[in-house]
């Protein structure tokens, strides 16, 4: 019965998806005829034409992990507004209402609401992993093609969507990155590992648990809606842990971070990219001094012209994932600006992309992968955030 | 599950089972003297909990102590300084917390009370009113719903070791705090005449009235008394714990209460041992099932449930009244 309603429901929203996109084709072959330079880079320029289509950020914009997605918006709007002042006759626009706190709940009646916006055409986001997993079916019926700037769990891939893209290395290969890290430059020998049973954390935390084998000695999991971690400390403390690994979000790292200090415990602390935050630093304070922190993102300084032009918009340096983001919506004005203005030819057109990005060189696999590892990591030192480049 | 671990990890377990049960303790106490005497559950009574963890901060902010000092290290302070802040932060604790119950009272119950409304009106009050609170600190608060780090005033050291265990000076303060508030509180209820006010219209409400208690201040000062025990144990959270955030009270709150309701809701001593069983069960079962938080929170809720099964009122049973508190 159930499943019976779920599969009508699926090809009705096919059906609706592919009366869209036939519409949309029309009124693009008419773009089309009027623009036929089909500038291929966002910088060509000047005779692109287009109206009524915009991009379209799901994503955490406020709540416990709210800084994350702004991060990703300002590195997203700073690509569009560039694309915009370029190209007057063709404003993109950037739809960021679609704030899901990053929470799968939330982010699903918004998922509904961007499927229906037929004017959106692409969409940067969802920011994290458990609201893309319970989102992306709907995207998937829609021929909405997304590309993620920070949803890392490495199943999302294995799903078969076609409309799946991620910018960034995956988990999977985040946490042979975070091993490597433990073993050849933090020295670690015996390791406790934690994670906070979020779709993002525990996946990272099992995999580097996987990936250390006999020296992962200890391991627990805490509750990030709890303030008080002593049972996952006292585990840590009692097994005498050299090294942590913390799979989680920048809110409980700081939390946990400190309160192992409180208990005398001197380890090494090491966590991934939803820990890298200037929030983690300004909240663990001094209990944050020497701890690592792993990202498939890119260092704000990745690339000197984004950095100044991002500081020149914001007044700040970019923060985690804004170059990702930056990323995600050149991919996508690249396809606008070579006249693919409808869900599914920018789709085709994202898919075969093969283009320098700021970050690196951006290609996606057919699972929506992106081509190539690169993993960077970071260090806290003298209250500061500094990065120090690729995991070797 | 994890035997071994359980084991091995027993005093450690138990030690912060104390402490925090400590604190559920005096958050308790908010839900079990108002349920004792209007037999209402105070659902906002958590974020009362929360905006004294505030005042906290706020006490800091007055005093015009930074975040970090230069190059990042803790602002602390010693001798006479630290105690002058100390007291500073409690008061203002003790004041938000009274104040806010107070307020809530009379916005939020009192209007209700004199329509004669239904009891689940009250409920649906207590739960708008808790939504009220947590999202105005979300929404206007200066770091909105991000986390905030109380500066770190008070060094913590351990104190002595007990079987290899480490015992920190915070973990006494909190634990000796908490049990002095308490003390406080039953000599005050038993021993006092307002207390005897209290104690009367928590008995009968219409009886007390006739008698000549003055119901509704005797109401006002059962609010009052829930709120400055939330101030308390927010100053001994903030100590233990330093963190804040506009959800603080969500979860504490339901733990607080669950502890009210395992010792025996609208029973003083029923919330005491409720709330340092619950604290101590909870780490048990956290150790049991491998240092898993999560599992930790059901082993204490799979309790609650098989001591409600033997004992519907809870361990101690009773309410205020008929227990003479």
């Amino acid at each position: 019965m159930q499943k019976s309603t779920v599969r009508r429901f699926g090809a009705l929203a096919v059906g609706l998806a592919l009366v869209a996109a036939a519409c949309g084709s029309d009124s693009k072959t008419s773009t089309a005829t009027t623009a036929p330079s089909g500038a291929t880079t966002t910088a060509a320029g000047a005779g692109v034409k287009c109206s009524g289509i915009k991009l379209a950020f799901i994503g955490a914009l406020s709540g416990d992990n709210g800084n994350l997605g702004k991060n990703m918006v300002n590195g997203a709007k700073l690509a569009i507004d560039q694309f915009n002042a370029k190209n007057p006759d063709c404003q993109v626009g950037f739809d960021t209402s679609f704030d899901s706190q990053g929470d799968p709940a939330q982010a699903t009646p918004l998922a509904d609401k961007i499927v229906n916006d037929k004017s959106i055409i692409g969409l940067i986001g969802p920011g994290f992993s458990g609201e893309t997993k319970a989102t992306m079916p709907k995207f998937e019926a829609a021929n909405l093609p997304m590309i993620t700037p920070g949803a890392t769990n490495a199943k999302l891939s294995t799903n078969g969507w076609k409309m799946f893209h991620r910018i960034l290395a995956n988990d999977d290969k985040q946490a042979p990155g975070v091993v490597t890290l433990i073993q050849n430059t933090v020295k670690g020998t015996k390791v406790g590992v934690i994670d906070d049973a979020s779709e993002y954390g525990k996946g990272l935390a099992d995999a580097v648990r996987s990936g250390l084998g006999a020296s992962a000695v200890a391991t627990a999991q805490i509750d990030p809606k709890a303030a008080d971690f002593s049972a996952a400390v006292q585990a840590m403390k009692s097994a005498n842990v050299d090294t942590i690994f913390y799979g989680g979000y920048y809110a409980e790292a700081a939390k946990l971070v400190k309160q192992i200090r409180d208990a005398g415990l001197k380890a090494t602390f090491v966590s991934g990219d939803g820990s890298l935050d200037k929030g983690f630093v300004d909240n663990a304070g001094a209990s944050a001094e020497g701890a690592y922190l792993t990202a498939t993102g890119a260092p704000a300084d990745v690339n000197a012209d984004f950095q100044a032009a991002f500081n020149k918009a914001y007044g700040t340096d970019p923060a985690l994932y804004s170059p990702e983001a930056y990323d995600c919506a050149s991919v996508f004005l690249a396809g606008i600006a070579a006249g693919k203005v409808t869900r599914a030819d920018l789709a085709t057109f994202v898919s075969a992309y093969d283009a320098p990005g700021i970050t690196k060189q951006i290609k996606f696999d057919a699972t929506g992968e992106p081509v190539g590892n690169a993993v960077y990591y970071t260090v806290v030192s003298g209250g500061k955030l500094v990065a120090k480049g690729l995991i070797k | 599950m994890s035997f071994h671990t359980l084991i091995s990890q027993f005093w450690p377990s138990t030690i912060n089972g104390i402490v925090l049960g400590s604190i559920y303790a005096l958050i308790a106490l908010g839900y079990t003297l108002v349920y004792g005497v209007l037999r209402l559950i105070n659902f906002a009574h958590s974020e009362v909990f929360m905006l004294s963890a505030f005042g906290s901060f706020l006490a800091l902010r007055v005093l015009n102590v930074p975040e970090h000092l230069p190059g990042g290290a803790d602002p602390y302070k010693t001798g006479g300084e630290l105690i002058f802040t100390m007291v500073v932060m409690l008061l203002f604790s003790l004041a938000i917390g009274g104040a806010s119950a107070v307020a809530l009272e009379r916005i939020a119950y009192r209007p209700l009370r004199k329509r004669n409304s239904p009891r689940l009106v009250f409920l649906i009050s207590a739960i708008g009113a808790s939504f009220a609170m947590s999202e105005a600190v979300g929404e206007w608060g200066p770091k909105q719903r991000e986390d905030y780090a109380l500066p770190r005033v008070f060094q913590k050291k351990v104190l002595f070791t007990i079987r290899g265990n480490d015992i920190r000076n915070d973990q006494v303060l909190v634990v000796v705090g908490s049990l002095l508030m308490m003390l406080a509180l039953v000599l005050f209820v038993n021993r006092s005449r307002v207390g005897r006010g209290i104690r009367a219209v928590a008995q009968d409400m219409d009886t007390a009235r006739l008698m000549g208690v003055n119901v509704d201040m005797i109401i006002l000062i059962t609010f009052l008394v829930g709120g400055l025990m939330a101030g308390g144990a927010a100053f001994f959270f903030e100590i233990y714990n330093g963190s804040a955030r506009y959800s603080l009270g969500f979860q504490l709150g339901v733990k607080a209460f669950t502890a009210a309701v395992l010792g025996g809701i609208g029973n003083i001593k029923g919330a005491l041992l409720g709330g340092l069983l619950l604290g101590v069960i909870e780490n048990w079962g956290a150790s049991l099932f491998g240092s898993n938080q999560n599992m930790g929170t059901v082993t204490a809720f799979v309790v609650l449930v098989l001591v409600l099964m033997v004992r519907p009122n809870g361990l101690l049973g009773e309410s205020m009244g008929r227990s003479r508190a």
